[in-house]
């Protein structure tokens, strides 16, 4: 097996199967905005994205909006990644 | 570690914005035209791999959580030019798409995890590796930089918080330092265990000096 193909599957396997049993307890960061009380300096945003905090809006499930998003963004990440790539290659 | 926006002031973030500008621009020139075409979709590859471990958040202290930044774990297979601007790209997406990490803060978030999170553990591992040699080297430096790595994201990210007066700096490094230093071994072993596993699969991919034989050719400068 070839190393891209490798880690693509785990990038899918992870990103799907694993992301739904992700923590959802505030990371380090956001410990730190809490604690310290200017966490809700972050809360307004600037523009809406469509897949906001890791789940697709239109599924009910938690489990499956995060799964999908996983799907989505491991699929977005690795062509966006590998055109640079393309880019930067020897003609 | 992603910032969102309303967190830091305007000055902090344009300064973080061409700093990193500036070094996205220095590595494209690095690597510019010295990618291996079949290495292409090692790159890409990896960079979903990073994406995927980043969504999965894990317990690190009662109520607090971190997750895998991989930055390393991509600078010891490609080097720190393209880890930076695989970074780069995995934080833009990150912030259009799924809304973490802020938009005026994106150059904040690229400084901390793809900057100086890359180029400082990148120094950590290249004197581990020597100091220790031969394969023991190899995964010594890779537990050391991803720690290091972690670790100084956090400590700029505290820096500009201060500097940016949402609370006493002090408070603020004491703060990221004392939950990062742990979430760094996390990373340390996972990297060590992801460069151990590409290690006995292709070990010429991270043997040579600088790190980049995956990606770039030997001699190529980068």
């Amino acid at each position: 097996m070839k190393l891209w193909q490798l880690f693509l599957g785990l990038a899918l396997l992870v990103g799907i199967v694993g992301s739904p049993f992700a923590s959802h307890s505030p990371d380090g960061l956001e410990r730190v905005a809490i604690d310290y009380g200017f966490i809700e300096k972050g809360e307004e945003v600037l523009f809406a994205a469509p897949i906001a905090d890791y789940r697709v809006s239109f599924l009910e499930s938690e489990t499956a909006a995060t799964a999908l998003a996983g799907l989505l963004g491991v699929l977005v990440v690795f062509g966006a990644t590998a055109g640079v790539g393309a880019i930067l290659s020897k003609r | 570690m992603h910032i969102p926006d309303g967190f830091l002031g305007g000055g902090i973030e344009a300064a973080m914005g061409v700093l990193s500008t500036g070094v996205l621009g220095y590595s494209l020139r690095k690597t510019y035209r010295r990618v291996d075409k079949e290495q292409v979709l090692a790159l890409g590859a990896t960079a979903a791999f990073v994406f995927s471990a980043q969504m999965v958040n894990f317990e690190v202290a009662m109520g607090t959580s971190g997750h895998f930044v991989g930055a390393l774990f991509a600078a010891i297979l490609f080097g720190p030019f393209l880890a930076n601007i695989l970074m780069t790209v995995l934080l833009v997406v990150q912030m259009a798409v799924f809304q973490d990490g802020g938009l005026l803060a994106l150059g904040a978030n690229v400084f901390n995890m793809g900057v100086a999170g890359i180029f400082g553990g990148y120094l950590v591992y290249g004197l581990m590796k020597e100091l220790v040699g031969g394969r023991y080297g190899i995964l010594v430096g890779a537990f050391a930089a991803g720690w290091v790595s972690v670790v100084l994201a956090a400590i700029f990210c505290a820096l500009q918080l201060g500097l940016s007066g949402v609370f006493s700096l002090p408070a603020l490094l004491g703060s990221m330092l004392s939950v990062h230093i742990k979430i760094g071994v996390a990373e340390g072993l996972l990297t060590l265990m992801l460069v151990g596993m590409v290690v006995r699969m292709q070990p010429a991919v991270v043997a040579d000096a600088d790190g980049s034989a995956l990606l770039v050719e030997q001699g190529g400068g980068a």
